[in-house]
């Protein structure tokens, strides 16, 4: 065989597993895909709108930056992201694919909704408040613990799983409106508008602060729960190697449960801070596709707490952003999905640069 | 009474077809070891793909004529659907990306781009109400000429539009092509384990990307039915709901076989349907019903992984991405 | 006589910084056995793989009838009549015997399934085989699915067949009916490449013998030329003195007793069979064996990480002067036992380590359990990473660099320098020099003799002949999870081991 016929036969190149890479140029890849995914994101708004790109950012800007009102309304999507991304970062650190925030949310703010909607001029407010916390907290783990104990038991795969509790919780949600609403119509207003029972208090003046200060702390102690308690260093342990884990003797199955009742309690309170601290009532969309949204949010961050807050950010400006430029140009505020999906596309297609490189075949023969 | 039953069964038949399209297309899917969780946004982007298909063909001519109405629409549905599948196939492929990641993000875009679409469409335009194609929404009705003819049996199983038929060939020709064929044979393996196919001489690669592809655009068609068929050339936003979702479950349900999921669609359709039907149901007690699918479903996931027999069970690799030169 | 079936110049093939394949040329003729021999990491199975499209080589070229050819996968080693029968079998486990046979053929014509089973059945008759082409491979024996894998291979028409340690899964009768198969096939013009490491099998069945030595090509002898010994001298090669520090043990008692263990694996698979030995403290004892004679199992069992089916390991405590069984018990009830038992396995960092944390964290592994509260001590972690990188002199940027960014002779310095500082009693390492330079290798050794000195009971799993010889002070030999013999290290030659590890000494091979 000649030579060029050899060539031709021979793969140009072959993709192998990196061995590492350097966390700043780790972090350049990431951030070129993000600015990569902007330019991208321009071109269809200028398509769509026919403006100049650098005006329809400013406009995006003006979203959520615009007013006090608009800043504290993108402060309270975010911490209500924030929290559920938080909720779901523990047990993906150890690879259990909790695809079910979305109904432990919602269950958890319906457990908040029971009470607030049967007892609430019954109780002492305060009390209200606290037991509607607990009771959310417990609804939230509740729905988390299934899936995990059958995780554990059987091998039953949880994403599925996890996916499929979510429309039950959603259902038991109609469910309940349907007894509470007699008239029928499927919406229910505000519950104890009047004595404002169960409603977390403004604080300074602010409606959103409690629920915005709450998530912070929560931040803070989840990031130290992660990196400084030993929970978290088992969990490490177990998403990055299970035999590993067993090596050095834990429990996989316990920690597995533990991190999911962790997970569900979290998914819980957001429910709580949604039904009592924000919307003061209850509909199928109380998560609102926030539970999917946080896996993407705590996933871009590596599962760092900290970095999350940039994170759910970004999605929460671009939500309250695409917002402004939809009603600016009589445009469907659905565009806000359009753009978080293509940013995502490129974030988590740069990881394949970050994780493999493309070997040349040619340059090692030396020829 | 009779007639009651007959128009349930009617109504769940019409009910399953998307939910068919659907979890033919994720059952191919997943059969070659991807988890397309982007189903939902796909169904999505194959409803808006061919109303936009079709309303500017309807607003191109003068006289439209029934079956370009459908060829076009039907051709933009399926452009639609197959790019989204390929920036699954190519993300999750060829980039390596994590599958759960990237099907939720899918399903967030395709989401966003059918209701942006059929948001702004009419905008785009210069127009002004929502959309509402009835030149090809009639299309896609016709039925089979003989059913009014043959009485109740007629209007109950033969007054579908041809999509809802092909629904039911879809799923048998793949029923077929997974278990009678080489080339279902070695999609099956590849589900079960890539390395060994890998080492059969089969192009993994290439076989998960055409199943990915080719299943995301039957999914499509369920979207398509939807807002042809069902809704009668019609967009509302967010109309289609759950069913995507509802898709996934009859793939468990069904055991990821296509066969099953023709009688699964179809009961899940009724359980969809069947609270308008039972008298004197309160509207709460509907909710519980509708709950009922994912209820089952669950029990099914749960049921086949304590049992541990092994033909019930996922493909072995679902979810998990292939690298050949591992060590 | 024509060209050669195949014919391989200078292959070279590198993972990483471990050589596997370097310069290695052989020729099989058609019409031709030849025998692969080698010891582990000899590189056999990773040349084979290049040939069957597996991996892909860095140099070399490869001909067939001839003809130089560029396999670049599976499928293009089929295409040239190239079918390997792995030694961990390719098979889909739900599907039937027939359509995994038949599994990514392109064959015209209609896809009949009981058709191929037909067929499968024809093929079965004419070589002997006993197989039932419907049956489900997960209702299958082991030697069930090497057949299957064979006819695999027979029914795509192969021309050259290599065929991975086949008898190791064999009872002595499947080992006859597929020497006989070889041998109708041999004499069909199929040429044929069988690794294995039974002399006695090599000298049976094969025209001639080409031996591998780490990675290196040693030599091709005609079968009829040769004899047991100069394969072994051939595979072992001549004793290389080493100079590594051997001390007298001192005081040795008994620490670690083994009694009759027994593992099966899940498919029935007996990996461990009544295994006795006895662990003295100040000593080293080594264990020898072709790779997957089960000593990864054993000392797994020993660390509490599988259940077993059979035996007693007991400890005797030198603290308390009590003994305890270890057996059954999980890693946190030995350690709660009083047991200071460490462990470096074979995988470093799917098993010992974790890749993707820094040293730091990888110190905590064993002691994150330390201390009342819910969080971690980062302090004595810190301290004891400071110190085995000074120590052991482990080159790396700072003690927060992820393990997954050193070279392997510096993560093993980290695995061993951990497990040593926990101050055991009983120190097992499996396999602690593979792929570690010269320099990082003495270190090791050192580190073991320190350990040996201060009293600790020292079991070393090693693949080195010449390192276990001079290293150890007695030394357990495994061949198919038995225990073939236990020799004194001093008074032993490399050649006897070998014999003792290929199961032709000690009778214990061939039932």
């Amino acid at each position: 065989m000649n030579e060029k016929e050899k060539k031709t036969r021979e793969p140009l190149f072959h993709i192998a597993k990196r061995p590492a890479i350097e966390w700043w140029k780790a972090w350049l890849i990431r951030g070129g895909a993000i600015i990569a995914s902007l330019i991208v994101c321009a071109f269809i708004i200028v398509i769509l709108t026919k403006q100049n790109p650098l005006e329809v950012y400013a406009a995006m800007v003006k979203g959520s930056f615009g007013t006090p009102r608009k800043f504290w309304a993108m402060l309270q999507n975010l911490a209500i992201l924030l929290c559920i991304s938080l909720a779901v970062t523990p047990a993906f650190k150890m690879k259990f694919w909790n695809l079910g925030a979305e109904g432990q949310v919602l269950f958890g703010g319906l457990c908040s909704m029971v009470l607030m909607f049967t007892v609430g001029d019954k109780i002492p407010n305060w009390m209200l408040i606290a037991s509607m916390l607990a009771a959310s907290v417990l609804g939230g783990i509740l729905w988390g613990l299934f899936p995990a104990v059958l995780k554990a038991k059987w091998g039953t795969n949880e994403s599925l799983f996890t996916l499929m509790m979510n429309y039950i919780a959603i259902q038991l949600v109609a469910f309940a409106i349907m007894v509470w609403v007699p008239s029928g119509s499927s919406v229910m207003g505000l519950v104890n508008s009047t004595t404002k029972a169960g409603w977390l208090p403004d604080l300074f003046g602010q409606k959103y602060l409690i629920n915005i200060l709450i998530v912070a702390v929560l931040t803070v102690v989840m990031f130290i729960y992660l990196k400084y308690s030993k929970h978290g260093y088992e969990i490490s342990v177990v998403g990055e190697s299970e035999n590993t884990a067993r090596y050095i003797g834990i429990n996989v199955k316990k920690v597995i449960v533990r991190t999911m009742i962790l997970s569900g309690a979290l998914c819980g309170l957001a429910g709580f801070l949604l039904v009592s601290g924000t919307n003061h009532t209850i509909s199928k969309e109380l998560a609102g596709g926030n539970g999917f949204t946080a896996i993407m949010v705590s996933w871009l961050a590596k599962f760092n707490p900290l970095i999350m807050v940039l994170t759910s950010f970004l999605i929460a400006f671009l939500q309250k952003g695409a917002g402004e430029i939809a009603t600016n140009f009589k445009l469907n505020t659905s565009i806000a999905d359009i753009l978080t999906g293509i940013i995502i596309f490129f974030i988590i297609g740069c990881e394949f640069f970050i994780n493999y490189q493309i070997k040349s075949t040619k340059s090692k023969e030396g020829k | 009474m009779l007639s009651t039953i007959a128009s349930f069964i009617n109504a769940a038949i019409i009910q399953g077809i998307p939910l068919l399209f659907g979890s033919t297309g994720e059952i191919i899917t997943e059969k070659s070891g991807n988890l397309n969780l982007g189903i939902p946004g796909i169904m999505y982007v194959g409803g808006i793909s061919g109303i936009i298909g079709g309303y500017i063909y309807e607003h191109s001519v003068e006289k439209t004529v029934p079956i370009i109405c459908i060829l076009v629409s039907l051709c933009a549905s399926l452009i639609g659907s197959a790019l989204m599948s390929l920036i699954y196939a190519f993300l999750t492929q060829t980039l390596k990306a994590n599958q759960n990641v990237t099907g939720l993000a899918l399903t967030t875009f395709g989401v966003g781009v059918g209701n942006f679409f059929g948001g702004s469409l009419l905008k785009f335009f210069n127009e002004s109400g929502s959309i509402s194609l009835l030149d090809t929404g009639l299309a896609y009705k016709k039925a089979l000429p003989f059913a009014s003819k043959l009485g109740l049996f007629g209007n109950t199983f033969l007054s579908f539009g041809f999509l809802a038929y092909t629904a039911i060939i879809i799923a048998i020709v793949s029923s077929i092509i997974l278990n009678k064929t080489r080339v279902g044979l070695n999609l099956r393996a590849i589900g079960e384990n890539p390395a060994t196919a890998d080492a059969a001489g089969i192009n993994v690669n290439r076989y998960k990307y055409l199943s990915t592809l080719i299943g995301g655009m039957i999914a499509g068609l369920g979207g398509l039915y939807f807002v042809m068929d069902y809704t009668a050339g019609a967009w509302t936003n967010n109309g289609f709901g759950d069913r995507g979702w509802l898709a996934i479950a009859i793939v468990i349900f069904a055991l990821w076989k296509p066969k099953s999921a023709i009688l699964s669609s179809f009961i899940f359709g009724g359980l969809y349907i069947i609270c308008v039907y039972i008298p004197g149901l309160s509207s709460s007690s509907k909710e519980i019903i509708k709950m009922l699918p994912y209820l089952v479903t669950i029990i099914v996931l749960v049921v086949i992984s304590a049992r541990k027999k092994k033909e019930h069970q996922p493909p072995q690799s679902l979810g998990l991405t292939y690298f050949r030169e591992e060590r | 006589m024509g060209a050669p079936a195949i014919e391989l110049k200078n292959i070279c093939k590198t993972f990483g910084s471990i050589t596997a394949n370097k310069n290695v040329s052989l020729t099989v003729n058609n019409g031709e056995i030849l025998s692969l021999l080698g010891e582990n990491g000899s590189g056999k199975t990773t040349l084979m793989n290049m040939i069957s499209g597996i991996y892909f080589p860095d140099a070399g070229h490869i001909f067939i009838d001839g003809k130089e050819v560029v396999i670049r996968s599976p499928k293009d080693a089929f295409d040239h009549k190239i079918g390997m029968i792995h030694q961990h079998f390719k098979l889909v486990d739900i599907f039937s015997a027939a359509e995994n046979i038949v599994l990514g053929l392109k064959e015209k014509g209609k896809f009949d399934i009981k058709d191929i089973e037909k067929k499968v059945a024809d093929i079965s008759a004419k070589y002997g085989f006993d197989i039932d082409p419907s049956k489900k491979i997960y209702e299958m024996s082991v030697s069930e699915k090497q057949t299957v894998e064979i006819i695999k291979v027979l029914y795509r028409g192969a021309n050259i067949l290599i065929l991975d340690e086949p008898t190791a899964v064999l009872t002595p009768q499947e080992t006859e009916k597929l020497f006989a198969v070889l041998k109708k096939m041999k004499e069909d013009g199929k040429a044929i490449v069988i690794i294995t490491h039974k002399l006695h099998e090599v000298l049976a069945i094969s025209d001639k013998v080409s031996v591998l030595r780490k990675g290196e090509y040693i030599g091709t002898v005609m079968t009829s030329e040769t004899d047991e010994s100069q394969l072994t001298e051939m595979m072992v090669g001549k004793k290389i003195s080493l100079n590594i520090n051997r001390e007298e043990p001192e005081g040795a008692q008994d620490r670690l007793e083994v009694k009759g263990i027994d593992y099966e694996s899940i498919d029935g698979v007996k990996i461990l069979d009544d295994v006795s030995f006895t662990a003295r403290s100040g000593e080293i004892l080594g264990i020898a064996g072709i790779s997957g004679s089960g000593q990864k199992e054993l000392l797994e069992s020993i660390a509490g990480l599988r259940k077993l089916d059979g035996g007693e390991i007991i400890y005797h405590n030198p603290k308390t002067g009590t003994s305890d069984n270890l057996r059954d018990r999980t890693p946190t009830q030995i350690k709660e036992l009083g047991v200071r038992l460490s462990f470096v396995p074979e995988d470093r960092l799917g098993m010992g380590l974790v890749g993707n944390m820094d040293i730091i964290d990888n110190m905590m592994l064993r002691s994150y359990k330390k201390g009342k509260t819910a969080f971690v001590e980062r302090k004595q972690p810190r301290d004891l990473a400071e110190k085995i990188i000074s120590d052991l002199e482990v080159v790396t940027p700072s003690a927060n660099t992820p393990v997954r960014r050193l070279s392997g002779g510096n993560i093993q310095k980290v695995l061993v320098g951990r497990e040593i500082a926990a101050a055991p009693t009983v120190l097992m390492v499996a396999y602690p020099v593979r792929g570690l330079d010269i320099n990082s290798s003495y270190l090791i050794y050192k580190l073991l003799n320190e350990q040996k000195a201060n009293g600790v009971s020292v079991i070393f799993v090693g693949e080195d002949l010449d390192v276990l010889v001079e290293l150890c002070d007695r030394i357990v030999v495994l061949s198919s999870g038995r225990v073939t013999g236990i020799v004194d290290a001093r008074n032993t030659t490399k050649e006897e081991i070998g014999l003792l590890m290929t199961g032709t000494k000690g009778g214990s091979s061939d039932e």
